[in-house]
């Protein structure tokens, strides 16, 4: 089974920090990392090849640095990584990003393609989904268990807010990957020195061209654009009540939740 | 030309879902800067009955897909009735709830159409100043006063981004639930039934339920919940949290815990809040008896609402809530509990 998992380097987002003076996000010294739902879909990837044999490619769209997020992949044990990066590709937006993925899936070729749920610095839960349409195969998301694999089909448990689904999906097929699905394993010793010998493959613009639409990627194709970022004003004392009775306070209680639409 | 302000209504079990009702409340404010219809698009099996309802609410159409594909969620059957809504209608503006349904098939549709799609939105507005028009056609929107500003947070709510889609239709949204606010109820209201038929075969059948489940609500952990109610050391003891629970209970939300309350042994530590606990930031933080230690207020300054009681009116806590009382507790929150309980009576009854 060929198994390609796609990654994303992202910013420690807990540790994300605003300037109080300019309101701007602080960059300078917060870790990169490998973002948390990717990690456990590498680690599913990974449990997912030691049950029916196989290979497992990593893949991350990203600048050079994005380099690091691979390694740390291949010393957790995947097989090959792959960086698909070139100034084109630069301030895609989902839509694009995921025809970008999508066209190099394809010049690798694949049997089950796992993403992780969401990224921690966008949040937006879509570049699985459009990856799995751009190829024109079936998905499934929000995947908390892989109950059973063979090389023609995969039985998963897919979480909803309110229960869950047991499905049955032939391959090829792609699955995103939420927390419960895997406890990703660390790195080993040998593997981190293993992966310092691999080679991280560089797949650019020229290689993708003819499979792209060229005119919705990068930061001029992608449908939407960003008009304004800003930080939630600071919050500052509102009204105490001191000498409110019990009923009154209540109502005051209410009718803020109210006004906010708690209730 | 695109037209219709689109709202895809979720149903569970052939039951409308809040956020359906909630998103047609916001579309009905868009409608007052775009004047175009508001159409609610409901997709399900046997589920006429619920048409009314979507009508009650504010849609002024409403088009429905009846199928027994459509019983359950799946992926292709639902993006695939939903690419034809499209390509019959041509929307304007397509929302969807932010839900683990409506970021599973609104991204499938958006790709499959060609257009943008802004996750997890928690404000949308027309664009109307000159500047917000003028953005819009610079970057190629054909008439900007008809383009939607979405706002979303992103780096982990640490920041605000607005996003726009000028160049495709629909512009497309998924919202967050609890987000917006649904409109009045008008019984009287009523309008027009698109019977929108699909055909669908087993092919679009791409994967097979073998079981759905359905189990209820499950708890959350408190970074995930929506609203907490928090107790510190002036709720007096472990009972304290069984009256923190049935407030929280009647506002669909978790009890967390001040630290002083976890060294005393009266809650488990995985409902701690603070530098040595979580931080949350749910959009309401209700605290009770926490004096607002700093270690206390880096891990929940980031709520959206914060509401604190607490006996004591120099406590720090009032320095970072919205809405302060001076007052015992063990009074108000229950009877805080019992007018939310009859609010919440008052509401289905609608």
């Amino acid at each position: 089974m060929k198994i390609v998992v796609c990654i994303k380097q992202v910013p420690d987002t807990v540790e994300v920090k605003i300037d109080p003076k300019t309101g701007t996000l602080i960059r300078d010294g917060v870790p990169s990392i490998i973002n948390p739902d990717d990690k456990t879909g590498i680690e599913a990837a990974l449990e997912l090849k030691e049950r029916v044999g196989g290979t497992v490619t990593v893949i991350s769209m990203g600048p050079p640095q994005a380099d690091v997020a691979l390694r740390e992949a291949l010393a957790m044990g995947c097989d090959e990584a792959y960086l698909v990066s070139a100034r084109e590709f630069g301030g895609s937006d989902t839509y694009a990003t995921s025809g970008i993925l999508a066209a190099a899936i394809k010049t690798l070729g694949y049997d089950v393609i796992i993403t992780g749920r969401q990224a921690i610095d966008g949040d937006t839960a879509q570049v699985g989904p459009q990856i799995g349409e751009k190829l024109a195969i079936p998905q499934v998301s929000y995947v908390e268990e892989i109950k059973e694999a063979a090389e023609d089909h995969l039985i998963v448990r897919r979480q909803f807010e309110d229960g869950y689904h047991i499905i049955k999906i032939k391959t090829p097929c792609l699955l995103t990957a939420i927390a419960e699905l895997a406890d990703a394993r660390y790195m080993t010793v040998s593997g981190i020195v293993d992966a310092y010998e691999k080679e991280i493959k560089v797949i650019g613009f020229e290689e993708l061209k003819d499979n792209l639409e060229l005119d919705m990627i990068g930061l001029k194709g992608s449908p939407t654009n960003v008009y304004q970022s800003f930080t939630k004003e600071v919050k500052g004392t509102g009204t105490v009540l001191k000498d409110a009775s019990a009923d009154e306070a209540v109502a005051a209680i209410i009718a803020k939740l109210e006004e906010k639409h708690i209730i | 030309m695109s037209k219709g302000i689109f709202v895809v209504v979720e149903q569970r079990s052939g039951k409308v879902q809040n956020v359906g009702l909630e998103l047609i409340g916001e579309a009905t404010r868009l409608k007052e800067d775009l004047k175009d219809d508001v159409v609610a698009v409901l997709l399900g099996d046997k589920i006429e009955d619920q048409v009314a309802k979507l009508f009650h609410y504010g849609a002024d159409k409403v088009i429905l897909v009846d199928s027994p594909y459509l019983k359950e969620y799946v992926t292709e059957p639902y993006t695939k009735a939903l690419t034809q809504v499209c390509n019959e209608y041509d929307p304007e503006i397509m929302l969807f709830g932010a839900s683990s349904i409506g970021r599973d098939v609104a991204p499938r549709l958006a790709s499959r159409i060609k257009t943008g799609l802004v996750a997890d939105c928690t404000g949308l507005r027309m664009a109307k100043t000159e500047e917000e028009i003028a953005k819009e056609e610079a970057m190629g929107c054909e008439d900007g006063k008809r383009a939607l500003l979405m706002t979303r947070p992103a780096f982990g709510g640490n920041i605000m981004a607005t996003l726009m889609c000028p160049r495709t239709k629909p512009q497309m949204a998924t919202v967050r639930p609890g987000v917006m606010k649904r409109a009045d109820k008008d019984a009287s209201r009523t309008g027009e039934v698109i019977k929108f038929a699909v055909e669908f075969t087993d092919a679009d059948m791409n994967i097979e339920i073998i079981e759905a489940v359905k189990e209820g609500k499950k708890h959350a952990d408190i970074t995930e919940a929506k609203v907490l109610v928090s107790g510190g050391r002036g709720i007096g003891g472990p009972a304290g949290f069984d009256i923190l629970k049935e407030c929280a209970e009647q506002l669909g939300g978790e009890i967390a815990s001040s630290r002083a309350c976890v060294d005393a042994g009266w809650i488990e530590n995985s409902r701690q809040v603070g530098q040595t606990g979580k931080t949350v930031r749910p959009e309401l933080y209700l605290a009770c008896g926490i004096s607002g230690a700093i270690q206390h207020v880096a891990g929940m300054e980031g709520s959206e609402l914060v509401i604190s009681i607490n006996k004591n009116d120099t406590a720090a806590i009032f320095g970072v809530s919205d809405l302060g009382i001076v007052g015992d507790v063990k009074v108000i929150v229950p009877k805080l509990t019992e007018a939310l309980k009859k609010y919440n009576a008052e509401k289905n009854a609608n």
